[in-house]
């Protein structure tokens, strides 16, 4: 097999604080295919957002970048200049926000956002940009795009909105799209819309997508791929396929047994005791050992990295027979 | 059926907008919404009712007609018989009461759990004097909170607890309907399923009556005995929920439950559940006010005529506001919001 587009090793950004140091990402790793589309999901604060824009240089501006590489088409990102980084940027890896109202520009005519990057970075004229501008509102089902194009963000309904997104990130062709939980303000009749959309322009494209949610029921309908984080760590990785099905780490399980499924009643919701860790004073051993139902004498000191189960598939968990023992007793999503 | 605890009948809240100076100084009438705008519903002693919609359809507005924070511009609500008034007696506001979305703004950051708590129980004299602390380390045991909690803070308090706390609240003027506007919709998954859980063990224990407000059906199919869908500020459907997800009649109920993404990897359909987007409750479409984005309409009669609200052939308790809810439906079409993208492609 070739190499993946984007292999992350071991990605740590910290924050530095006056009690200590916060472990916002803390050794993420995972591979996205040329083509695919990789869900990276977790609750807040387990650093799904932070990982992201570290692959592009946005990170906040007290935020540092303590470890790892990010390699994108073969070119470490994490170790060129700003200058180059900002060559990629919007080129080659595009973003797609969550909330689009705020992505935008309000004084700007949304065909004009489209066209400004072919106008500006691409080098077309006038004409041709603003013809790439109406193809691409097309390409992203946008009803009557001559008369769209001379809206303003604030005349455009949400999913509208988010349509414009996309079609801006599309407007150089770029070859990764970094999706940040770009369908939460939405409602689900225009999520449904706005998921589809990008399942099927990845699938016409071949475009490559990180897709961050915590809506694992969305990474299921969207990505081939998952990397489920947890307190700072990619704690498993693997096809949506098995990973949904089998889990291997109990913190997946966890959280896939605790989502209402539309389809499957339950007399309770099971639940995950306790909080999340601090991420400035992070346990000993497995960050999940106080949470964890399988925990075991072995669980609470020393490293837990990703190793590899075959199959494509990883787990952080020394004890994940447990969790897959469990999952094979009792279906841990119904049907299909 | 018995007499129910809660009745709305043909309630309406409309928000008149105030128009820019070019409207008055033309003497235009302002343009109204119309946020709720003729809603029936019945509420029986000790039933959990979901009503489900997606921004803008006027469910929001529905629950704070009920708990008292708006006066309707029309219509009644009957609370065990009695119409409420527009003014409400303490001992009636106590009887309703609210928890809402996000527990971040709806609590006084400056007043700690045992003041805010306290203060209740006072004002609305629900125990006397010396049973008052007494009675706050009890609901913050309802909500499963330690006593612990009495003296913090809701800046020290987690999402989740801090709805727990929100739910204590409520609790103290021991209410007999609780109307819960998105209650989990701010937490994480993980916190979610905690409290819903605890509103499923209140409800057993206190013997409440829930509205449950919420956009995710799956969090209603979990809680509620039945099920209410708006939209654009009417009821479109309502059934007992194992009916109403088993056999949704009407287009949209059908489409809302097509567009809930599953946990079953992979995709059924490439198709859009909905097309379009909802329209403006300022101008609302003809006839029926789904007729621009449904599948199954047909002009002309969809497009003037506003169809009722009506039960089913044989089903009392499952009614629903489309002209073919309970014939054969026609054929599938395009509507007209989407074909002029797909000729566009």
């Amino acid at each position: 097999m070739s190499a993946p587009l984007l292999r992350v090793t071991d990605l740590r950004v910290e924050f530095p604080l006056a009690r200590g140091v916060l472990h916002a990402v803390d050794g993420a790793s995972f591979d996205v295919d040329a083509g695919e589309a990789l869900g990276l999901v977790g609750e807040s604060g387990s650093g799904k957002t932070m990982a992201l824009r570290a692959l592009v240089g946005l990170l906040p501006r007290t935020a540092r970048i303590a470890g790892g590489s990010v390699e994108f088409d073969g070119v470490d990102v994490l170790r060129i200049a700003e200058d180059e980084r900002r060559a990629l940027r919007g080129r080659s890896i595009a973003m797609i926000f969550q909330e689009p109202m705020t992505a935008l520009n309000p004084v700007m005519r949304v065909g004009e956002q489209i066209g400004e990057g072919p106008l500006v970075r691409l080098g077309y004229g006038r004409r041709r940009a603003r013809e790439r501008a109406l193809e691409l509102m097309r390409l992203v089902g946008i009803p009557d795009p001559e008369q769209r194009a001379g809206a303003y963000a604030h005349e455009l309904s949400g999913g509208m909105r988010q349509r414009v997104m996309i079609a801006i990130a599309l407007s150089m062709e770029p070859k990764l799209i970094l999706c940040d939980e770009p369908t939460t303000a939405l409602d689900v009749t225009i999520q449904d819309q706005i998921l589809k959309l990008l399942a099927s322009l990845r699938e016409r494209l071949g475009v490559s997508i990180v897709f961050v949610s915590h809506d694992l029921a969305v990474i299921a309908q969207t990505c081939q791929g998952v990397a489920v984080m947890y307190a700072g760590q990619v704690i498993e990785t693997g096809s949506v396929e098995t990973v949904f099905r089998e889990p291997r780490h109990p913190y997946t399980l966890s959280l896939l047994r605790s989502v209402p499924d539309v389809d499957d009643v339950r007399e309770l919701l099971s639940t995950i005791p306790g909080a999340p860790p601090d991420l400035a004073d992070l346990p000993p051993g497995c960050r999940f050992h106080p949470r964890c139902p399988f925990v075991q004498v072995d669980c609470v000191d020393g490293a837990f990295p990703l190793r590899p189960l075959g199959g494509g598939r990883s787990t952080a968990c020394i004890h994940h027979e447990l969790a897959a023992e469990d999952a094979r007793r009792e279906p841990v999503i119904a049907g299909g | 059926m018995a007499e129910p605890l809660l009745e709305v009948r043909d309630l309406s809240m409309h928000f008149e907008l105030r128009g820019g100076l070019a409207r008055r100084l033309r003497r235009q009438p302002n343009a109204v919404l119309r946020a709720v705008d003729g809603v029936d519903l019945e509420l029986a002693r000790g039933e959990a009712l979901g009503l489900v919609g997606e921004s803008g359809c006027g469910k929001s507005t529905l629950g704070r007609c009920i708990v008292g924070l708006y006066t309707p511009t029309g219509g009644e609500i009957r609370y065990e018989g009695a119409e409420l008034q527009e003014k409400r007696d303490r001992a009636t506001r106590r009887r309703i009461q609210m928890v809402f979305q996000d527990p971040y703004s709806s609590l006084n950051p400056r007043m700690t759990v045992k003041q805010m708590l306290s203060e209740l129980l006072r004002a609305h004299d629900m125990v006397p004097k010396a049973q008052i602390d007494a009675r706050c380390s009890e609901l913050l045991d309802l909500v499963g909170l330690g006593a612990r909690s009495l003296d913090a803070y809701p800046r020290q308090f987690s999402g989740g607890q801090r709805q727990r706390v929100s739910i204590a609240r409520a609790l103290a003027l021991e209410p007999e309907l609780l109307v819960a506007d998105e209650p989990v919709s701010a937490l994480d998954v993980s916190v979610q399923a905690t409290v819903l859980n605890l509103l499923e063990e209140l409800r057993q224990k206190l013997g409440l009556t829930l509205l449950l407000i919420a956009h995710n059906m799956a969090v209603v199919r979990h809680v509620c005995d039945r099920v209410a869908v708006m939209y654009l500020g009417r009821i479109v459907e309502a059934a007992p929920t194992d009916e109403l997800f088993a056999n949704a009649r009407h287009p949209y109920t059908q489409g809302l439950l097509r567009a809930v993404p599953r946990l079953v990897p992979g995709r059924e359909s490439t198709a859009a559940a909905v097309v379009g987007d909802p329209p403006s409750p300022i101008r609302l479409p003809s006839g029926c006010r789904f007729h621009p984005r449904c599948p199954v309409a047909q002009a002309p009669l969809c497009v003037d005529a506003d169809p009722a609200l009506g039960a089913g052939p044989g089903l009392a308790e499952h009614v629903a506001a489309c002209h073919f809810a309970w014939t054969a439906k026609p054929v599938t079409h395009i509507p007209d919001v989407e074909r002029g993208v797909r000729e566009a492609r």
